[in-house]
């Protein structure tokens, strides 16, 4: 027995791919003897390795409920699996005390031809509940995910929004004594959200240890009092949340200009692409632009033929980090017209004050040539916006008391409300009705080449 | 009894041993989990589809027609002197369950790729699953079997007895085999290219087509080393009171079988540990 407190103690974790490994591990019988063949009696060549994981250390005590931030690849993922023994640590090792559930990814385990009913027992049972523990659950896990009409469905005739209602209510109702949850909050609409967040706070009410990963940091200050940063693969910060999110803040800040030159994960012919995407304000490179404030989206692009691309657009669009479309700036709506690219160059959208609350975002870049779409590259960045004053009013926005001074208290389970006003400040101060009303907020595209 | 009530359980993740066990009590436990698993392969494969559970009966009726015809009347396949349909029938019967396990089991693990990176759960249930679910096909088409060992007159020995030996010994084949090969395949993709024609061939080294008795002598005890020698021996001898395979034979068969299956599991329980990162 470790003792009654501590539910999770982790020390010395790390966790080592081979880096061939990560590009899918298998490989075809004839390379293997292949490569055996030629390294015999030679030594074996050294192997690129790759730590996404390093020396990790921490403690959870029963009841707490812990919050994990970091980049995208930053390591949470590779934690959250090694803690829930899909894939062992290289090193080091972890006590977990007390039966743990995980959420890695909602609908895991769900079959297209089964019905819903039968996919609720099916992946109840992977997720490690018992027979009669799921008919138990049964129609509190149907009224959860609204989804009785359909119950004996396939669920392949189910919209998305009824699919992911009922895999997370399955995974809801698991009620471990560890509860392991990796950005299953950003599914469902705003409604079913906000059911998802009170669950999970009944969850740790009830004295159970909730280990919570999100980039969205405003649950993660409102649910968790205590959180650890990740950054490549190590732990930069551990202790109370709003010092460890201010940590991660400044992180973000010295990684402003994101290369894109290396994303596979991209459409469009690929007629040019784009490089680079940073962020000025007046002429000033800036990683955290305020609301009201002058923004200008620089995006380097280059042809791989080059050659001058011919009647192109370009389109920015950000998204909140639940993924609704709050900016589109396009430069054929904005009346920019563009004629011809040089086979390199810069573009940059201009927004002279930004209609933003200050928050997290996420940005889209989308270029076309002539008619084909050129290149498209989703979070191409994520944007975070400081607060402003976009009216010059002097006044500071009120809206948002979780981010400013309740941080502490936000885990109490009783103070739920205030997570979601600040979801629906988002919502009441969309920028979309604010601007129409001053043409001048809008953003011009413009341009400016720097042949090289 | 809520799960806050029973005593926490403490488990400690460490890289791995070279050596963990069987995991025989982890998989004990999840028995639930290896149930809906079963009842997920039977829902999906006889889902939408026009003939359902009758398939696992068609299946070894058509080739036992088609085999009549090619290898009983025009070819003249000896046949122990019994009518070549029912000779055939009673060999394809525990021959498809072998062979669609082993070939199905191969593959479940590349099939279900996407629950081995996210959720922890005894591996084995996963290859397991699939063999027990044509398991269930198999007890369906031995009730056919049945009516068609009457249908030809013939009559089942004492040896139907021992039935349920040689079908165990016909699912511990299907499971070592199918959980080698499934670990194999996890890191060898060639093994889904390869098992079709293993299958072919191993078709050749049992006596389906053919009867045992052709091959005699000391060559015998070698034939025994495939189990399915004796699988098809057993189910020949009990249901249509064909020669009773020589004792042992049986143990040659059995003794093939049983390494199979602790070569197979532990080959798989040792990898298993690292098939989220390669797959």
């Amino acid at each position: 027995m470790t003792g009654r407190d501590v539910a999770i103690r982790a020390e010395g974790v790390s966790k080592r791919y081979r880096l061939g490994e990560l590009s899918g591990g298998y490989e075809l019988l004839s390379e293997a003897i292949m490569k055996r063949a030629r390294s015999l009696g030679r030594r074996r060549e050294p192997r690129e390795d790759f730590w996404a994981l390093q020396d990790i250390d921490f403690e959870v005590a029963r009841g707490e409920t812990f919050g994990i931030i970091g980049h995208n690849g930053a390591g949470k993922s590779t934690l959250l699996k090694v803690l829930s023994r899909v894939t062992p640590p290289t090193t080091g090792r972890i006590e977990v005390s007390g039966r743990v559930g995980a959420l890695l990814e909602v609908g895991t385990g769900f079959n297209q031809e089964l019905t819903g009913r039968e996919n609720v027992y099916l992946n109840g049972a992977i997720l490690g509940m018992g027979r009669a523990e799921i008919g138990r659950k049964f129609d509190e896990i149907v009224a959860f995910a609204e989804v009785e009409r359909f119950i004996d469905t396939p669920v392949k005739r189910y919209s998305s929004g009824m699919y992911l209602r009922l895999a997370f209510a399955v995974a809801a109702h698991l009620e471990p004594e560890i509860l392991i949850v990796d950005e299953v909050l950003s599914v469902g609409d705003l409604a079913f959200q906000e059911k998802c967040l009170g669950r999970m706070e009944r969850v740790a009410g009830e004295g159970r240890t909730v280990l919570f990963v999100s980039h969205n940091l405003t649950a993660v200050q409102a649910l968790c009092p205590r959180s650890m940063l990740l950054s490549r693969g190590r732990k930069i910060a551990e202790g109370p949340t709003p010092e460890v999110i201010g940590e991660y803040v400044s992180s973000v800040r010295t990684e402003s200009a994101s290369d894109l030159s290396g994303r596979l994960d991209r459409g469009g012919s690929g007629r040019f692409r784009f490089e680079s995407i940073r962020f000025e304000s007046s002429g000033e490179p800036i990683d955290m632009p305020v609301t009201g404030a002058p923004l200008e989206v620089v995006l380097s692009y280059a042809t791989g033929d080059g050659r001058p691309v011919r009647s192109p657009t370009l389109a920015v669009t950000v998204y909140t980090i639940l993924g609704a479309l709050i900016l589109n700036l396009e430069s054929h709506t904005a009346g920019a017209r563009l004629t011809e690219l040089p086979p390199r160059g810069e573009l940059r959208c201009r927004i002279p004050r930004l209609p933003l609350p200050a928050g997290r975002y996420a940005i889209n870049v989308f270029g076309t040539a002539g008619s084909e779409v050129a290149d498209w590259v989703q979070r191409a960045a994520e944007l975070t916006v400081g607060e402003g004053d976009f009216y010059g009013s002097g006044q500071r926005s009120r809206t948002r008391p979780c981010s400013s001074s309740t941080t502490g208290s936000c885990a109490a389970p009783t103070r739920r409300p205030e997570l979601w006003c600040s979801r629906s400040s988002h919502r009441r101060s969309t920028p979309r009705r604010t601007s129409t009303r001053r043409s001048t907020a809008w953003p011009r595209c413009g341009r400016r080449t720097s042949i090289s | 009894m809520g799960p806050l009530a029973a005593a926490y359980t403490t488990v400690t993740i460490a890289p791995p041993a070279r050596w963990g066990g069987f995991g025989l009590r982890e998989l004990w436990e999840a028995r639930e989990l290896l149930y809906f698993m079963t009842k997920r392969e039977l829902q999906i494969r006889y889902k939408q589809s026009l003939f359902g559970v009758s398939w696992a009966v068609l299946q070894p009726l058509v080739y036992a027609f088609v085999f009549a015809l090619f290898f009983g009347r025009l070819v003249n396949v000896p046949s122990d002197g019994f009518p070549y349909p029912i000779f055939a029938l009673t060999a394809l019967v525990p021959w498809i369950f072998v062979s669609q396990s082993v070939s199905q089991a191969a593959g479940s693990l590349v099939g279900d790729a996407n629950l081995l990176g996210k959720v922890y759960f005894p591996r084995l249930v996963i290859p397991l699953a699939k063999v027990t679910s044509f398991l269930i096909d198999l007890v369906i088409a031995l009730c056919v079997l049945g009516l068609f060992v009457a249908l030809y007159g013939q009559s089942p020995s004492v040896g139907l007895l021992a039935l349920p030996v040689f079908l165990l010994l016909g699912f511990v084949t299907a499971l070592g085999a199918g959980t080698l090969l499934a670990t194999l395949n996890v890191r060898y993709r060639d093994v889904t290219v390869a098992i079709p024609l293993l299958i072919q061939l191993w078709l050749f080294a049992t006596p389906v087509i053919y009867p045992g008795s052709l091959i005699s002598g000391a060559w015998q005890h070698v034939y025994a080393l495939n189990p399915m020698v004796s699988v098809i021996d057993g189910v020949r001898w009990g249901l249509i009171g064909a020669d009773a395979p020589a004792l042992v034979d049986v143990a040659i068969s059995a003794a093939a079988a049983i390494v199979l299956l602790v070569a197979g599991t532990a080959y798989f329980r040792r990898a298993e540990r690292f098939f989220a990162d390669i797959i």
